[in-house]
């Protein structure tokens, strides 16, 4: 299966703060963010942790600037999300 | 839901020796068996590996760009490997240059290269590091008593899921005349979590 995303692409991340275990932080929810580079395919970790079914799926390093993700910082902050927490910004 | 594990390492060690008892009983594992390849595992895991990945890459051009483009096909050219006979996992490499600083969090658990460098800094896994440094890792670095140029960009990485991270310092100026060991007797763990500057 392809990569849903290539780097460079803007992805927005998930805004949903689920009852359980999930790898999305808190921190980088709802917040657009740059894709640096695919990492390879893994189950998702949300659903391993409920004892779930999970398919491999891609990793991805995105990129955030500080102010995006807590509005002040001249830094970024990179984050290993799952495809399924991404969503493509036009 | 991502709560901290501090405080609670005696639970979590007595479970382990429950669970490892109940599967020596039912024969599904040898002690002796376990022992051995918890020895071999954390006998090849030091910060020492890490500072000797370091000097190869300042003193050979080539083996820092292989290092950079796939840590993990570079890391047999000097022995290593991040397998450690359990799952091998991906290790990306980020250079810090004179215009960019990288630092190394796992803001949700303690995710860290145990399988080359060993067990991680106890700061390393406090709360107090893994909120703040994403937040603000100039002032962080700061309370390490490392002070950052305010023009050097800095990106925080956060091992958040099956990655793991070792920052390649710059190689200190007045070095010279070391050679590969005695540039590696130059690098520091808190260097290779981006902390300290080597």
């Amino acid at each position: 299966m392809a990569d849903r995303f290539a780097p460079g692409d803007h992805v927005r991340t998930s805004r949903a703060d689920p009852p359980h275990h999930t790898r999305l932080p808190r921190y980088a929810r709802g917040a657009v963010g740059t894709v640096v580079e695919p990492q390879g395919r893994h189950p998702l970790a949300d659903d391993r942790a409920r004892g779930l079914p999970a398919e491999p799926e891609t990793v991805y390093t995105v990129r955030f600037a500080a102010r995006e993700l807590f509005g002040e910082g001249d830094h970024a902050v990179t984050v290993d999300i799952w495809e399924s927490h991404l969503e493509e910004v036009r | 839901m991502s709560g901290d594990h501090h405080g609670g390492d005696a639970a979590i060690a007595a479970r382990v020796r429950h669970v490892e008892a109940l599967l020596e009983q039912r024969g599904l594992v040898d002690a002796q068996e376990l022992d051995r390849a918890l020895e071999a595992f954390l006998a090849r895991a030091s910060p020492a590996s890490g500072a000797r990945i370091v000097a190869r890459a300042w003193v050979d051009d080539a083996f820092r760009e292989r290092l950079l483009d796939d840590a993990n096909a570079a890391l047999p050219e000097l022995g290593l490997t991040m397998g450690g006979g359990l799952q091998e996992q991906r290790l990306k490499v980020v250079e810090n240059t004179a215009a960019t600083h990288n630092v190394v969090v796992c803001t949700l658990c303690s995710c860290y290269p145990i399988a080359l460098l060993g067990p991680s800094p106890t700061w390393y896994k406090s709360e107090a590091y893994r909120s703040r440094v994403v937040r603000d890792p100039r002032g962080v670095l700061r309370e390490f008593g490392f002070e950052l140029g305010p023009a050097v960009q800095i990106t925080v990485w956060d091992a958040s899921a099956e990655s793991r991270y070792l920052v390649l310092p710059r190689r200190p100026a007045g070095t010279a005349g070391l050679d590969e060991t005695g540039l590696a007797g130059l690098v520091t763990r808190n260097g290779l979590i981006g902390v300290a500057p080597v």
